[in-house]
């Protein structure tokens, strides 16, 4: 007897066990199950979530493994030691900060999934795949592991579970999870220290080393001191998946090509971002902004350079185009995707203390985005009102 | 005033045991089945019992609710077996054939001397009556009402499914009968699509409106065709009848007597040889595909692989259904079935799936599900194959929380469940579409009436 009806036979034997989502999920992990059609349509198209889920996942891998890279890159920049960005130093600091990232984001969420599934009596679905991998690309790269672990479970908890789970949450876990590490431990994820490793340790020591992003930079009115090629293919400091540009273009039209990502969202984002940009470059121009401004160094960044640093690029290729939380229609998806890269750069310029406004346009969004589909539908509501008092009158 | 409609939102599935244009004929067999399940929301009331010899055409049981709507025997022979279910309801009547048919007469009748009246109750004393079905809710019509205009949709772009232009073929008599006589019925007109090329028996008739339809399925669903034409409104009732059943009615008109006889296309990856057949109405599977279908295990579906009802050899033609399809069951496991590169079945995405590398080529699908039920979570991809002015998730989601105003508002009226046959075959998250809109549809009918 193989494996395959080993499995389908213990499956059999513990129909209706409580704990048998548990056992499926990982039975349908390694087999897709031997369910048929039974109502509707008899034939279905091969993709499922788990394929879906999946590309998200081999799209994200590519900034993964770059972060990981430039997590030991970052340190012995800033220890001002010269070291290749791909050699076995670099790889070695990212390979033990950032795997158990990864652990604690996967065992501690996939956790709660298992034992919300087990309570609840369904399966165990796979939104968190995607989550999990999200999680560490951004975080700071010296974030405690238990401060992981307790945002996680925030995150899916009252993120995802209490609203029913995926499928029907209302704001993104994965930002919910880093909102609540950004509010619950501001001094940590805000402060100029944990964005590259053996920063907090070394503070106060002579071998003190910076550990500040570009934007926390900005924010205190200094100028970018990195080039824009640096910024594009991902040379700098930030959380651990987001500093590549590059890469994250990549995925993006990665996910786009496979017809999983939404292009509409993508591509008005950068247009809602660029035209922020603009008006604040504009309103420097035209010098209504004296240059002892605090806002001062942010608003004359120039428009585009905004689409490169911080955590932008990634949130909106990755972040805001989750479908469950974003507009559902293809016009709210426009207007969604425009609100997000506007307001971010808003909030990015005049919120110091939060440099980081993606993470807060996206959720802000989510929160307006059935709002925002509502009106549409009424759109489409009131040209059948219509239809029939033609007719009627 | 005739009007081309052109579809651009759709998706053409093909798949491999597209029945070959030669017809034969099926031996008369040892059952037929009439199942009151395929007359959806009617509750049928037993005319005669177990024992009795009936004529082909001889009413069987009627609608409780309206005693005049009879629905018929298709061939003559003795009631053999009435199935019941639970709390004794009626799933299937058993009819043993005779060798020799005999017929009820209903006398011949010339639908130009008729008015709508005589029209009405010839149609539902002979058991023609239930081949005449209504928007909305996609049930059988109600006789007392006057549709705004009938359409007939005599292009099949469903899956393997029969070619109307075929099997109508040398039926222009009885089909200028019925449409004849149903243009007395409407106070619009009646409303005939045929394929953009096609050269239908369909064409040139009087009294009928044609108009040409090209474009991907749903091209063919009559409700893709009445958006187009003249969508439904609140309030307002429209009647459908599909060609082959308009052959039936007009045989009757013409020779008086009830003729279940119609051309199927058996088809499908699991027909050895896949042809043209003509049977009855409800008659038995084994021996529509006796010997005629390859080894392994099947499932036959009266209909199209979208909306047919599965059957097994035990099961019978529906009694709408003009096609019969076999395809393999997919009752088994695939090792990393989610993640593996996937050439030989048929995805939208292109997630490691590779059929938009191959748009000509035709598939053997089976009927697995190739993933499990889910919450709605991908948006955006079932507007891309459904061509009405809908939106069809929130419709779904409005059935689902039973919002009657919200299921009138977003256009529930203007749906069947065959519409949502393609949004559910491409949904990631399997979620049953044609169920949920059918259970939509019951409760309107329920409630509103």
């Amino acid at each position: 007897m193989g494996l395959k009806e080993k499995l389908h036979s213990f499956k059999e034997k513990h129909q209706g066990k409580k704990w048998l989502p548990a056992f499926s999920a990982f039975h349908t992990f390694l087999y897709t199950p031997n369910e048929t059609t039974h109502s509707g349509a008899h034939v279905r198209v091969v993709d499922d979530l788990k394929r879906t889920m999946n590309t998200v996942i081999l799209a994200l891998v590519p900034c993964l493994i770059f972060g990981m890279f430039n997590a030991g890159f970052q340190h012995y920049q800033a220890m001002g030691q010269a070291v290749d960005f791909l050699s076995w130093e670099t790889l070695s600091i990212g390979l033990l900060k950032i795997l158990p990232l990864l652990a604690v984001s996967y065992i501690v969420g996939l956790g709660v999934e298992f034992i919300f599934a087990v309570i609840k009596g369904h399966e165990v679905e796979e939104g968190y795949l995607v989550t999990g991998m999200l999680v560490p690309l951004i975080v700071p790269v010296d974030i405690p592991l238990w401060m992981l672990a307790v945002a996680v479970v925030f995150g899916v908890v009252i993120g995802k579970e209490v609203f029913g789970g995926t499928g029907m949450n209302i704001l993104n876990p994965a930002l919910t999870i880093r909102a609540f590490l950004f509010f619950a431990y501001p001094t940590w994820m805000s402060g100029d220290k944990v964005w590259v490793h053996g920063a907090v340790e070394s503070a106060g020591t002579p071998d003190a080393i910076s550990g500040e992003t570009i934007l926390g930079n900005l924010a205190q009115g200094n100028d970018i001191a990195y080039s824009v090629s640096d910024m594009f293919f991902g040379f700098i400091p930030g959380s651990i998946g987001e500093t590549s540009t590059l890469l994250i273009l990549l995925a993006g039209l990665f996910l786009i090509f496979a017809k999983i990502g939404s292009w509409r969202i993508m591509l008005s984002s950068v247009i809602g971002a660029l035209v922020m940009g603009l008006i604040f470059n504009a309103v420097v121009d035209a010098g209504w902004v004296a240059e002892t401004s605090k806002f001062y160094a942010l608003m004359s960044t120039e428009y585009w350079q905004h689409l490169l640093i911080g955590g932008f690029a990634f949130g909106v290729v990755f972040m805001a185009t989750d479908p469950v939380t974003a507009s559902q229609t293809d016009k709210g998806k426009w207007i969604y995707g425009f609100l997000i890269g506007f307001i971010s750069i808003l909030i990015r310029v005049f919120n110091p203390a939060y440099p980081e406004g993606v993470m807060l346009a996206i959720l802000l969004m989510n929160v307006f985005a059935p709002t925002i589909d509502h009106y549409v539908v009424q759109g489409n509501v009131q040209k059948r009102l219509k239809r029939l008092k033609e007719k009627t009158a | 005033m005739s009007q081309d409609i052109r579809i651009k939102k759709g998706l053409d599935i093909l798949l491999k045991g597209d029945a070959e244009k030669v017809t034969h004929s099926t031996a008369l067999g040892n059952m037929y089945t009439l199942r009151p399940s395929d007359f959806h929301s009617i509750t049928p009331k037993l005319s005669v019992k177990v024992g009795a010899q009936l004529k082909a055409g001889e009413a069987v049981f009627y609608n409780k609710s309206n005693e005049d709507m009879k629905f018929p025997s298709p061939v003559s022979g003795a009631l053999v077996d009435i199935v019941r279910g639970e709390k004794r309801k009626i799933l299937a009547i058993k009819i043993a054939p005779d060798k020799e048919q005999s017929f009820v007469d209903f006398g011949q009748k010339n639908p130009r001397g008729m008015n709508a009246d005589e029209i009405k109750a010839h149609l539902l004393s002979a058991g023609c009556w239930p081949f005449i079905k209504q928007r909305p809710y996609d049930v059988i019509a109600h006789p007392e009402v006057t549709p705004k205009a009938i359409f007939i949709s005599a292009y099949a772009s469903a899956p393997l499914a029969a070619d109307y232009d075929y099997v109508l073929e040398g039926k222009s008599a009885e089909l200028q009968e019925a449409v004849t006589a149903l243009s007395k019925l409407t106070s619009g007109s009646v409303h005939v699509c045929v394929g953009k090329e096609a050269d239908s028996p369909l064409l040139g008739l009087d009294h009928t409106t044609v108009h040409r339809v090209s474009g991907p399925h749903p091209s063919g669903n009559v409700s893709t065709q009445i958006a187009q034409i003249d969508p439904i409104n609140k309030g307002e009732v429209v009647w459908t009848v599909s060609p082959q059943d308009l052959v039936i009615i007009g045989a009757l008109l013409l020779t008086g007597k009830f003729n279940a006889e119609r051309t199927v296309a058996l088809a499908g990856s699991s027909v050895a040889n896949p042809q043209y057949y003509t049977t009855k109405i409800g008659a038995d599977m084994a021996t529509i595909t006796g010997g005629k279908l390859t080894k392994g295990t099947h499932r036959i579906i009266s209909g199209n692989v979208l909306t047919g009802t599965a059957e097994g050899t035990r099961g019978a033609l529906g009694f709408y259904d003009n096609t019969v399809t076999v395809i393999p069951e997919g009752n088994d496991y695939q090792l990393f079935g989610w993640t593996v590169p996937v050439f030989n079945k048929i995805s939208v995405s292109r997630a490691l799936t590779f059929s938009w590398l191959f748009p000509k080529k035709k598939y053997e699908l089976d009927t697995n599900t190739n993933g499990e039920h889910r919450g709605f979570v991908l948006t955006g991809a079932y507007e891309k194959v459904f061509p009405l002015d809908i939106y069809p998730m929130q419709l779904l989601k409005a059935c689902m929380y039973q919002d009657l105003d919200e299921m009138e508002r977003l256009g529930m009226y203007e749906v069947a469940p065959e519409d949502f046959a393609l949004t559910e075959f491409i949904c990631v998250s399997k979620q049953p579409h044609q169920e949920i809109v059918r259970k939509g549809l019951d409760l309107m009918l329920k409630e509103i009436g």
